[in-house]
């Protein structure tokens, strides 16, 4: 263990990990939604924020931008970034309400045992990384620097980049409007409903499979916005980092207590601050195993989170 | 009408069972002991205490709502009373695991059939069968002469059982091909697989016409007449009066009644709750 | 469409019905003879009569050999899944550790150095995949059936992280010389060497029918029953007595030491084990065979898995698009997964069960009664 690495740049290690963490924590807000309507884990819900990555990618390479370009001038990257950030999202929530109409509505409807869902889903979820694979070769793509990487101002010693501050404000402020939009809208209320008691909602005339719907929707849109801002941090996309990714936000969603919005941003955060501190005490190698061993301390001491399960019943 | 029958039934703050004066023959197998069970706000059981005595068929009954199968499962180890216990021959049943609780004695059948579909009725009993058998994953791996001879018990177990509540016909059919009063009798055959002290039947009769009906309380008896004692929940008054020997009754997760069948049929108080009370007050 | 699936299911029908009617005698000879088949079969001698089925890329022995280790993952899998009801996507990981487990232990590249004997090193194997298998169920088991699923998919990459990022795992570079079987001819010739892959074959195969006549006495004991009660529905089996955990346990455990036998034979036969060859997605390959040949279904099982084996090998080296049809693989089985959840969940050969067994033996009450 190499504390000296940790304590030398304690607050980069923070920041570094808080970024990450952001991206974490939007995904997992797919896997908690999900989870609170449907108590199913949407294994392929990885496979939703890939297609938004990439869909922002070629997106920018559709309007001129290649691998080597580099955005200048205010306006024209706020413009860049609205506009990948937009097909990122189109892509992501396509993607999910496909996944939802296909694989999943058909066995709801005949009322299939919980194993079919996740069989399915896990095939879903392979078969469109690997169409991703073998599109692109299995090679990387490279993204445009759509945001120079500067330096905007430091805490503490740490230097905190542009890029840094963009993937943290975006991700707060895609947290603070879907917690208001499920507490506040008639949409929210009727996910409530639904995620507390499917059959009594129906009976209230809310329309179960449109409450579904828009919960894929919008776990896709929150996926698309943070596959993009994944672009932006990494600069290059493999179509196998949604498997590793996934499986981390999912372990984000179960920390802050799957079924539960807020759940998903304290775990989220806090696993890629874990995550961040462990590959400076350890080696970034082994920083992957992290997430996977707090999963399985957590479910072994806490399975509900840190925050509990509050969108669905209690559990069964 | 209702004074004269007020005695009978014994009242909340009535001691122990000692101050019956037919409890001293009796010994009691399930203790239901000042339960009470919260769900959040809500009060399913309100200190409800009574007592089930070996030999006996006890029926648990009260209007829809009234806390019966929120009973039945707090005795089966399901839910965990907020406050009071359960003891089943003399043990406490709270903490208890469901798989040790039915090999101490209890065996139930669920209001809403929940048989293994997929599995023949045969297989159905034998599962229940092996509740008290000792076969390990060795033994069976290996057909050592535990398995072999556990294996021939639990058949000739089940295939005799099977005969009892009167489906041997149906032995190789899946579960879910059996037609509906056939399932109810099959799950109450493979509860008495797992050799009962207690047999709880959770509202047998459901769905069921008069003939069918008739048949149930016959072999109700039956069971009974084998040394088993039944815990019967039923909605419907005039089964539980024609098999019982005694009766409780629950209305609001409250004990309103208990007695004999004749004197409870007289208690106001329960004709009140059966009749006097408009159903939509109970939903 | 819903005609061919009629005259498939009718078909199907028809051979079930003569298979179960049909005496006694004519069913093990049957039996008897798919076996001598199968033996037979990569001998060129034999397979050279049998027109497009055997491979022409590659050696068909080596196939043979590859799709009998798939069998053999597919038995095991199905006991997990197929059986007690439990989604294991991490069954590849099982079949890791013990190869690792045998490459560890045998190979002169190991820092071990204790160079043991693969016989010595097998029961290791599965003892060890057997424990692991139990320290990933203890803390999923008691939870939902889908935090098990996602336990286990996350070891497999942890596994994958381990073998490429340990120094004492040694990543890409593997471990060379693993020793093969132990046995030679008479003429003092090892059984097991490197050129004729037919002997790995046969030892997997023969290994295969063992396992399978242990799981086949399992399924017919409490044991099968408790673990198809427990797929059926877990509360009403624990309140039939079924101690449900314990059950779970043992299922996922001896899916787990299938998986480390399959993988100690693999490393046997390769005499390398490295990072490389080990594609963790192969899981997701093994998972679609259980549920293609029928889940809960031992025949099922080893239907699926040969055809599915069988055909990636068939189809190596054929291009698509400019790309091999290979690479397609996980692409395809992926989406077999949710075909067959959607249209076919039963599988290919539906489970019938076991009442047919019990018909021979006792005719006479169910005429009776």
């Amino acid at each position: 263990m190499d504390f000296n690495a940790l304590f030398s740049d304690f607050g980069g290690y923070t920041i570094t990990g808080l970024t990450v963490g952001a991206i974490y924590a939007l995904v997992a807000l797919g896997y908690t939604l999900v989870y609170g309507v449907l108590r199913l884990i949407n294994f392929a819900h990885s496979e939703v924020f890939i297609a938004g990555a990439f869909a922002a990618i070629w997106g920018w390479s559709a309007l001129g931008l290649n691998r080597d370009s580099v955005v200048s001038g205010i306006g024209s990257i706020m413009l860049y970034l609205l506009v990948g950030a937009l097909i990122a999202a189109v892509a992501s929530a396509g993607t999910a309400t496909v996944i939802e109409r296909v694989a999943y509505r058909p066995l709801r409807k005949r009322n299939a045992p919980p194993l079919a869902f996740l069989i399915t889903a896990i095939g879903a979820s392979i078969a469109i990384a690997e169409a991703f694979g073998i599109y692109t070769r299995r090679l990387p793509v490279g993204a445009p620097t759509v945001v120079k990487n500067d330096v905007l101002f430091s805490i503490g010693g740490a230097s905190v980049t542009v890029v840094q501050v963009l993937i943290l404000g975006s991700a707060l402020a895609m947290m603070v409007a879907l917690d208001l939009f499920i507490n506040r809208s008639r949409i929210g209320r009727g996910i409530r409903a639904v995620a507390q008691d499917q059959n009594t909602a129906a009976l209230m005339g809310i329309n179960k499979d449109r409450i579904i719907l828009v919960v894929f929707v919008i776990g896709g849109v929150m996926a698309g916005v943070a596959g993009m801002l994944y672009d932006i941090r990494i600069g290059t996309l493999t179509y196998s980092v949604g498997f590793l990714l996934g499986l981390k936000a999912f372990t984000a969603a179960v920390l802050g207590g799957i079924g539960n919005l807020r759940g998903a941003l304290v775990g989220g955060l806090l696993l890629g601050l874990v995550e961040n501190y462990a590959s400076a005490l350890w080696g970034a190698n082994w920083k992957d195993l992290v997430a996977f061993v707090v999963l399985v301390v957590l479910l072994m001491f806490r399975p509900t989170g840190l925050l509990g399960e509050s969108l669905g019943r209690a559990r069964a | 009408m209702g004074e004269t029958v007020q005695k009978p039934t014994v009242p909340e703050q009535a001691g122990p069972p000692a101050a019956e004066s037919t409890a001293v023959t009796r010994e009691p197998l399930l203790e239901v002991d000042h339960v009470t069970l919260r769900f959040g706000g809500v009060v399913a059981l309100n200190d409800v205490n009574f007592t089930l005595y070996k030999g006996e068929i006890l029926g648990l009954i009260g209007p829809n709502g009234a806390g019966k199968t929120t009973c039945f499962n707090a005795m089966t180890g399901i839910y965990q009373p907020s406050e009071g216990e359960i003891r089943f021959r003399g043990e406490r049943i709270t903490g208890k695991k469901k798989h040790q609780i039915t090999k101490m004695g209890m065996a139930r059948t669920f209001q809403n059939i929940r048989l293994f579909p997929e599995m023949t009725a045969l297989e159905n009993i034998q599962v229940g069968a092996d509740a008290h058998h000792k076969t390990s994953v060795i033994s069976a791996l290996f057909r050592l002469p535990r398995h072999r001879r556990e294996e021939r018990d639990g058949l000739e177990k089940a295939e005799r059982l099977l005969d009892f509540v009167g489906i041997s016909g149906r032995m190789h059919d899946a579960a879910r091909n059996l037609s509906y009063g056939e399932q109810r009798r099959l799950e109450i055959a493979r509860a008495l697989a797992t050799d009962p002290v207690l047999l709880c039947l959770d509202e047998p009769a459901a769905g069921f016409n008069p003939a069918e009906k008739e048949e149930l309380l016959q072999l109700i008896r039956r069971i009974r007449d084998q040394g088993v004692t039944v815990l019967l929940i039923e909605h419907d008054m005039r089964l539980v009066m024609g098999v019982t020997d005694r009766i409780v009754v629950l209305e609001f997760g409250k004990k309103i009644a208990e007695g004999l069948p004749a004197e409870v049929r007289e208690d106001h108080r329960v004709i009140a709750a059966y009749l006097g009370v408009p159903d939509d007050d109970v939903a | 469409m819903t005609s061919v699936r009629e005259w498939f299911d009718s078909g199907r029908h028809a051979v079930s019905e003569r298979w179960h009617n049909g005496p006694r005698w004519m069913r093990w000879a049957l039996i008897a003879a798919v076996i001598v088949f199968f033996y037979a079969l990569p001998n060129r001698e034999f397979y050279q009569w049998l027109g497009p089925i055997p491979t022409t890329g590659s050696n068909f022995g080596h196939v043979l050999f590859t799709v009998s280790i798939y069998v053999l993952l597919a038995v095991g899998l199905n006991i997990v899944v197929g059986f007690a009801g439990l989604l294991d996507l991490g069954y590849f990981g099982f079949f890791a550790v013990g190869a690792y487990t045998v490459a560890v232990f045998t190979s002169p590249s190991s820092d071990l150095k204790t160079l043991w004997p693969w016989m010595l090193a097998l029961p290791l194997a599965i003892a060890l995949t057997m424990l692991s298998g139990v320290m990933l169920g203890t803390p999923t088991l008691r939870l939902r059936g889908d935090y098990l699923a996602i336990v286990t998919l996350g070891f497999a990459e942890m596994i994958r992280v381990a073998a490429t990022s340990s120094e004492f795992l040694k990543g890409q570079r593997g471990f060379n010389q693993i020793p093969h079987p132990p046995g030679s001819y008479p003429d003092g010739k090892p059984i097991f060497g490197v050129l004729d892959p037919r002997p790995y074959y046969w030892l997997v195969l023969t290994l295969i029918i063992l396992v399978v006549i242990g799981v086949q006495n399992l399924n017919r004991s409490r044991v099968g029953r408790a673990w198809i009660a427990i797929r059926e529905d877990e509360d009403a089996a624990q309140l039939m007595g079924v101690p449900t955990f314990k059950f779970k346990l043992w299922a996922f455990a001896s899916g787990a030491a299938i998986g480390g036998l399959a993988g100690a034979l693999f490393a046997g036969k390769q005499n390398f084990v490295s990072s490389q060859n080990l594609e963790l997605l192969n899981s997701i390959i093994i998972l679609a065979a259980v549920i293609l040949g029928g889940s809960g279904n031992i025949v099922g099982a080893i239907v699926g898995g040969g055809l599915v084996a069988y055909l990636i090998e068939r189809f190596r080296g054929i291009e698509f698009f400019g790309i091999e049809l290979y690479e397609y693989r996980f692409m395809l089985f992926g989406l077999v997964l949710v075909v067959m959840m959607i249209f076919r969940p039963q599988g290919l050969v539906a489970n019938r069960r076991r009442a047919a067994e019990f018909k021979d033996r006792r005719k006479e009450v169910i005429v009776g009664g």
